[in-house]
């Protein structure tokens, strides 16, 4: 009891000589200690935004854009460094000499040197060793594109193919839910049926058509039907009987307004084969449109044809006719591809170099972690347990799922939470390569601007903490649900 | 008759009289074939994983080993180099640069260290070695330890050089602690002596130290040229940081662990919460802490070295880190451990150094070696804070004009001397922990 109060009257007495010090040093420099800067207009660009945000946004607003771009690189990176660990664990533990010692060599490589080596080691890989977007272009090119001409590997990132969601979207999202539905039911079927008969459901095999077959009906049946029907293509100060290719030769460049968008991309399609460029403004409804051709934002629009008379009658100030060529309304699903354009790649996804640095360094250092993890969580089921399973007549893929995999599992992931609680405050790392994470953002452009360290590294502390406190509550959970029941 | 003689000597005839020498097993069933149909090309998977493994190692050989056994080792700059590869090679052809080796290793070894005082570290990482020798080999000669203790001064001293009186007065607080423990004990009673111990020479450093070592200094001013915190730099930095992290983390570990497994509330709340910010926080944000906050936490006019503050912060970092560690040794430690020491009449201190401790930190080793290496590893970070460890002088080299452009060959030096470190460390570990391995005989 003693010990208690004199360690209460020392912490206290710490504590209030922190705070007299700070108070102290904050009035001397004549700073309050005050939040409000959070409101007041940030006035920075973040390249990589997975929310909308522009320079006159507020601090507030920019610390969310980092904390959801640290977020997105703690997931991927989560994500493929378990694929990675558990393949190169259970390599490591192949009967085959030769790749049991390279998963080894990438084990103890990637363990024993600094992250922060790889990020910029990959980073220099990616700007350095990568062809820039002008040696695409040309008859020769010094670099092309891989995977059907769909992605680009270049010095300024990877170019990949974006969604774009067009008419039926709803129709195919609804079906795939529906049949998530159907597989945990019948799943749930096929457990109670065994637990009843004995007798075995073939449930991966089911669960995996249910998972692809409706969804994959849905989208072709409607790009069979629906996906062809022919949408006019309306063109601002046109006249009656102009094809596409002559309106183009008098408006350079055009800017596309379409519902839905896949019409769009497939107008920009039609027209980079006539040797035209198009840019395409996002529209989400018809009034959207309308105000974008009266405004002259842009100067072809597609819509269904009923809707089009409308459009036609009602939009003011601009002549608005049809044009001799029409376009193919879309799919509900189709991807954008990027496309050489000027001095870089336009459309699709951009992933930056920092990104793609972070990311896989991220993944490639964690995931020698979780090779040794899982490798310790299958050594650590023991030889009786396979045998044993075996002396029960079970086959071998039955052994791993029902026996050994079970109790490795509960070996394997409170470790495995602790990675990835690591992975994600490693990604704070992204400073060596200028990713915006949430320290870029809210611990280094607001602090540098505002001058308010105190209160902007107190919020990204509390930031990195509760999501720690988070993955590991989450985890915790799932860990109880796992975990040898006894007595 | 002679028939059925006959027939005998005919059956005489193939009984063998003498044994058949051992013969070699079949050629596929010995030596380098079996072990390769054993461990290669087991089934048709296997084989294909060998022959696609196969692949991937030519492919890296072939791809870096070339580059990397042409480079180049003697030039000035990369100018040079590239002059010299076009008339070794012809052009067309890229090889490594070792030259920026040779032409800076100092720089990525000692930072701006002067040049001629190159053996003041190179001692103190002798004396190091000698230092450490008592406590990771059983067998190395016991009287070592008197280096052991000494060691942090006289590396203090080496390094930073100065005056010697000012180690020397720091060094004095600690026999003062524990002459206080050892002889007041009677007279005040453990608590009262222990606490003694703790704020006699905490008042000592703060108000007697200075004047003390400057008294001693005009009397017999003995120093050698003193050396600031901004030129110590590269491996020597990480080094410094590293150690003085390590080896002040592990007594604070163990505290906040045995805080975090006691009974009394107020003491087991406060280790709770200090671990747990500080695990759940980045090492990069208390870094940026250190060297942006701290002089807002302390009386205003302080201000000290920020190789300290980092140093500070590290430490701080990893004792959370190895207290959850020793926590883990501690709570799988039978219960019957705690019980036995209790009934033997031990006091708590007694018991957690003669019985508890010793067998928790055991179980503990390969765990405190890896936040060790961990914490090895993450002293790379201080570049952020404006600190030129290994990676900010590779920085720095590279904005030098004779080696601008250059990349790999600083990478993968210093990715190797990394690579030796934190592999020899868990190479010890595991050592250790074979040879402490006491259960299951």
């Amino acid at each position: 009891m003693t010990i208690q109060v004199i360690a209460l009257i020392l912490i206290m007495g710490g504590i209030y000589w922190l705070a007299r010090n700070t108070v102290q040093n904050l009035s001397e420099l004549g700073k309050d200690f005050d939040f409000g800067f959070l409101s007041q207009r940030a006035g920075y660009d973040i390249n990589q935004r997975l929310v909308e945000y522009t320079n006159d946004s507020t601090h507030a607003r920019a610390a969310l854009v980092g904390i959801l771009n640290t977020l997105l690189v703690a997931f991927l990176g989560c994500l493929m460094a378990t694929i990675l660990g558990v393949i190169a664990g259970v390599l490591r533990l192949s009967k085959n000499w030769i790749v049991g010692r390279l998963m080894t060599v990438y084990v103890e490589g990637f363990r024993n040197v600094p992250l922060l080596l790889w990020i910029i080691a990959i980073f220099a890989v990616m700007t350095e060793a990568t062809p820039q977007p002008r040696d695409f272009r040309g008859d020769d090119p010094d670099a092309s594109m891989i995977l059907g001409e769909s992605v680009a590997i270049t010095n300024r990132g990877i170019f990949i193919p974006s969604p774009v969601w067009g008419d039926g979207a709803m129709l195919l999202v609804l079906t795939f839910v529906a049949s998530l539905v159907a597989i945990f039911l019948f799943r749930r079927f096929a457990h109670k049926r065994q637990e009843a008969t004995g007798e075995i459901l073939p449930v991966l095999w089911v669960s995996l058509g249910l998972f692809i077959v409706p969804t994959l009906l849905v989208y072709l049946a409607y790009s069979a039907t629906g996906a062809r029907d022919q949408f006019p293509v309306l063109a601002v100060g046109a006249q009656q009987g102009m094809t596409l290719e002559e309106f183009t030769d008098e408006n350079r460049n055009p800017a596309i307004c379409a519902l839905p968008r896949t019409a769009a991309v497939n107008l920009s399609t039609d027209l980079r084969a006539i040797g035209e460029r198009a840019s395409i403004v996002p529209v989400e409804t018809s009034a959207d449109l309308q105000s974008n051709i009266e405004s002259g934002e842009c100067v072809l629009a597609v819509i269904s044809p009923e809707a089009g008379e409308t459009l036609v009658a009602g939009v003011e100030g601009v002549a608005l006719a049809p044009l001799e060529d029409t376009v193919d309304r879309g799919r509900p699903l189709q991807f954008e591809r990027p496309q050489l354009a000027g001095f870089n790649f336009e459309g699709g996804l951009q992933l930056r170099n920092s990104l793609i640095a972070l990311w896989f360094a991220l993944s490639l250092y964690t995931g020698a972690f979780i090779a040794e993890i899982v490798r310790a969580g299958i050594l650590a089921v023991s030889h009786g347990q396979t045998e044993a399973a075996g002396a029960l007549g079970m086959r071998s893929n039955r052994i791993m799922n029902l026996v050994v995999l079970p109790q490795a599992l509960r070996v394997i992931i409170p470790p495995l939470i602790s990675q990835y609680l690591n992975l994600t405050k490693n990604s704070s790392l992204a400073i060596a390569v200028g990713y915006m994470d949430v320290r870029a953002t809210l611990g280094g452009i607001t602090i540098n601007q505002t001058g308010r360290e105190l209160e902007g590294m107190l919020l990204l502390g509390l930031f990195y903490l509760i999501t720690s406190l988070a993955i590991a509550g989450v985890m915790n959970i799932y860990n109880a649900s796992v975990k040898l029941k006894e007595r | 008759m002679s028939d059925t003689h006959s027939e005998s000597a005919l059956h005489t005839a193939y009984v063998r009289k003498e044994m058949l020498p051992e013969r070699d097993p079949p050629a596929s069933q010995k030596g380098a074939v079996l072990w390769m149909r054993e461990n290669l090309f087991s089934s048709i998977p296997n084989a294909i994983m060998t022959v696609v493994s196969l692949y991937v190692i030519y492919y890296i050989l072939a791809g870096i080993g070339p580059w990397m056994i042409g480079g180049i080792w003697d030039a000035e700059s990369l100018t040079e180099c590239r002059a010299i590869r076009d008339e070794l090679y012809g052009h067309g052809r890229e090889v490594a640069c070792w030259a920026v080796i040779t032409d800076r290793w100092h720089q990525l070894l000692f930072g701006f260290y002067p040049q001629d005082l190159y053996w003041r570290p190179i001692l103190t990482l002798a004396l190091f070695g000698v230092a450490v020798a008592p406590v990771l080999f059983e067998n190395a000669p016991r009287p070592l330890l008197i280096v052991t203790a000494i060691f942090p001064f006289v590396a203090y001293f080496l390094l930073w050089g100065g005056s010697v009186w000012g180690p020397a007065a720091v060094a004095v607080g600690f026999i003062l602690a524990w002459a206080i423990l050892t002889y007041t004990q009677d007279i005040l009673g453990s608590l009262a002596a222990t606490l003694a111990a703790i704020v006699v020479p905490l008042l000592y450093w703060l108000y007697l130290v200075g004047p003390v070592a400057g008294w001693l200094h005009g009397l017999a001013p003995i120093g050698i040229e003193a050396v600031g915190s901004d030129e110590i730099g590269g491996f020597l930095l990480a080094l410094v940081i590293g150690g003085t992290g390590i080896i002040l983390s592990l007594p604070i570990g163990i505290l906040l662990a045995l805080g975090r497994q006691s009974d009394l509330f107020i003491i087991n709340k406060c280790s709770v919460i200090f671990i747990e910010v500080i695990r759940g926080v980045p090492l990069i944000v208390w870094l940026f802490t250190a060297s942006l906050l701290l002089n807002y936490f302390l009386p205003p006019g302080t201000n000290f070295d920020l190789m300290l503050r980092v140093i500070i912060m590290v430490t701080l970092f990893a004792s959370a880190y190895i207290a959850e560690v020793v926590r883990g040794g501690l709570a799988a430690l039978p219960r019957g451990q705690y019980e036995g020491a209790d009934s033997l009449g031990l006091n708590y201190w007694q018991s957690m150094q003669l019985i508890v401790l010793p067998q928790a930190l055991k179980i503990s080793i390969p765990g405190i070696v890896s936040t060790f290496i961990g914490l090895f590893k993450d002293t790379t970070l201080v570049v952020f804070v404006g600190l030129s460890d290994p990676i900010g002088f590779s920085n720095l080299i590279r904005a030098t004009s004779e080696w601008n452009g250059i990349y790999w060959e600083l990478f993968i030096f210093i990715g190797i001397c990394f690579w030796i470190f934190c592999f020899s460390m868990s190479r010890y570990s595991q050592w250790l922990e074979r040879k402490l391995n006491t259960g299951h005989r």
